[in-house]
């Protein structure tokens, strides 16, 4: 689906996620390049005994494929311990292929001496809001990144200015940190990432720690990263609804990708996504229930509106 | 036998600048046997309530009667009605500090002065009931998953053979398996056991699935209270107050108003499916 439609869209600059500068977008001239491509990567836990040496090996990643259109919104499923979060953290090379390799935007993730610009291109966001955050004060905590990059200081603040936007959070930029949310402090973190200027955002359940109306505020603000600022996306998550609108949807189980399509071809196959012991949104549940007991509803619906109108369909 | 709650308020820092009514004149019966959820958004005062249940949190005004009598009162033996009422907090497997499984659940009874063999056979039977394998008992918590760890410390809480068992938001952060697991092991306790539960819980789906009865905070006010079809009848409202109903509910709704003679009150997947198809089959 659509990451060709968004790019074309790209050009017109006009309304850049709330005063996003026009010299960053996420594509950075790169239009038609995969940012994200994996060879047959694994990786390998290793467990010590007490004295340190090394016990067993655990398989957390096992040769998997992955191929990452620029601009893509991807949205990866999985159980916990299926291995998603241990594929994400080499995406900024928090973690290297055991076997196998990663290339993040054209560049090989075990080349040392590339590190910094690896990191630079994939930023993360992580679950739990309480760990990210560093300063005392909201735009301090949000300069922080570019400062360690060696930005200099009015461009710092300028890029302060604008991450903060673009999440919806300038007017909270003179508060602590303590006093927010949960979900207005997720939105502080991503300010974080996007003030380095990362091309990809790598979120590793972003929402899972916080309340229904948190989850809302982080998820709408990265989709607008990605629609306005194409932004590559990684997404990880455990909720259906925040799955729907994603352009490709990769299961993992046991550390291997095994399924990968559009939204409405993942959720076709309910007794398979059952079997990964994961969720399926709740229209497509309904339709599902429906189909056993015979009734000729499409497969992959994927929202009550969509379920409607089907049955409207089937009545007249 | 029973919980009874009346004209309870609660107000944080009374008298200073950040003075807060965190509970406004809250009136609840809490009957034996319930399978009771608690939901409301942040800050509505569903944790402020729960933790009056125990008496870990004393009402500014108000009473709160355990089994009739006032808990409020002078010489009130409060150790027992902690071992009466278990909360389970939100993330309770912070709390986990001993250096095996086995040890950690044991702590709880053995302070409530049991003989050690009683204090094992309890520990044994909590652990079996939310499912734990034998394998993990002697392995340091730290090393469990996060589902796993969570159920060491709804074991702890069970050991102690609570009436009532209070669950703060326990599948928060867990994936849809971990979820399920520990829903179904508290549904099954509630049916095997007898024992009260009150749910406290973000999701509306796992309400409509598990409870009998929906208790609605607001601003520090019940502001509903009753089946979860009557409750969920109200979703506008709902909506308002920064909730919402199940989402099959709307569905349903959507539908009635396209004029199909549905169940609007249906609030599970099945109760939603079963009733199209009855208007289906009404058509054709």
């Amino acid at each position: 689906m659509g990451w060709k439609r968004k790019l074309s869209d790209g050009y017109d600059k006009v309304g850049l996620a709330a005063g996003l500068q026009d010299d960053w977008t996420g594509t950075g001239g790169y239009a038609e390049v995969g940012i994200i491509k994996g060879r047959k990567l694994s990786y390998d836990y290793q467990k010590f005994d007490e004295e340190g040496n090394p016990e067993s090996t655990v398989r957390a990643v096992d040769a998997v494929d992955l191929d990452v259109e620029t601009g893509d919104f991807v949205a990866i499923l999985g159980h916990n311990g299926s291995g998603k979060s241990t594929l994400a953290k080499h995406i900024n090379a928090i973690l290297l292929p055991t076997e196998g390799t990663l290339y993040v935007d054209g560049k090989d993730t075990q080349d040392e001496s590339k590190l910094w610009e690896i990191r630079q291109t994939a930023g993360m966001v992580f679950q739990n809001p309480d760990n990210q955050i560093i300063g005392t004060i909201v735009d301090e905590d949000v300069g922080f990144g570019p400062e360690n990059l060696g930005v200099p200081c009015d461009e710092i603040w300028k890029r302060v200015e604008e991450s903060l936007k673009a999440v919806g959070m300038w007017e909270y930029r003179a508060h602590s940190p303590n006093k927010l949310s949960g979900g207005q402090k997720q939105r502080v973190a991503i300010a974080g990432v996007v003030a380095m200027r990362p091309k990809c955002i790598v979120l590793d359940e972003p929402t899972a720690m916080l309340d229904p109306n948190g989850r809302k505020e982080v998820i709408c603000t990265v989709r607008e990263l990605n629609r306005r600022a194409h932004v590559t996306v990684l997404l990880i998550t455990h909720y259906m609804e925040e799955v729907i609108e994603a352009d490709k949807v990769l299961v993992m189980d046991q550390g291997k990708v095994v399924m990968q399509g559009t939204p409405k071809e993942i959720f076709s196959h309910v007794e398979e996504l059952k079997s990964y012991r994961l969720d399926v949104p709740q229209a497509t549940l309904v339709a599902y229930e429906l189909q056993k007991k015979g009734v000729g509803l499409p497969d992959g619906i994927l929202s009550m509106k969509e379920l409607a109108e089907e049955l409207e369909k089937l009545r007249s | 036998m029973s919980i009874k709650i009346e004209h309870l308020n609660y107000v944080y820092s009374e008298g200073t600048a950040f003075e807060r009514h965190a509970l406004r004149d809250v009136n609840l019966e809490l009957p034996d046997g319930q399978f009771i959820g608690v939901i409301g958004h942040t800050g509505s005062g569903k944790s402020t309530l729960i933790q009056h249940l125990n008496g870990l949190l004393r009402g500014t005004s108000g009473a709160v009667y355990y089994n009739g009598r006032n808990i409020y009162e002078e010489g009130y033996p409060m150790r027992e009605l902690r071992s009466k009422v278990g909360l389970v907090f939100q993330y309770p497997e912070h709390q986990l500090f001993e250096v095996d499984v086995f040890t950690d659940v044991c702590f709880g009874p053995k302070n409530l002065g049991l003989s050690p063999e009683e204090v094992e056979r309890r520990a044994y039977e909590a652990l079996r009931q939310v499912g734990l394998k034998e394998k993990h008992y002697k392995k340091s918590p730290f090393e469990l998953s996060g589902g796993q760890k969570r159920r060491v410390a709804i074991a702890g809480i069970l050991a102690m053979e609570p009436e009532v068992l209070v669950l703060d938001e326990p599948t928060a952060g867990l994936d849809p398996r971990g979820r399920d697991d520990i829903l179904d092991q508290v549904a099954k306790l509630h049916a095997e056991r007898h024992i009260t539960v009150i749910l406290v819980s973000h999701s509306m789906e796992d309400i409509a699935r598990y409870v009998e009865r929906i208790i609605v905070m607001n601003k520090g006010e019940v502001r509903y209270d009753g089946a979860p079809r009557e409750v969920f009848q109200h979703y506008q409202e709902l909506e308002q107050i920064g909730l919402a109903a199940p989402q099959v509910t709307y569905l349903m709704h959507d539908l009635a108003g396209q004029g199909w003679p549905v169940d609007t009150d249906a609030t599970t997947v099945e109760e939603a499916a079963d009733s199209i198809y009855a208007a289906l089959a009404k058509k054709c």
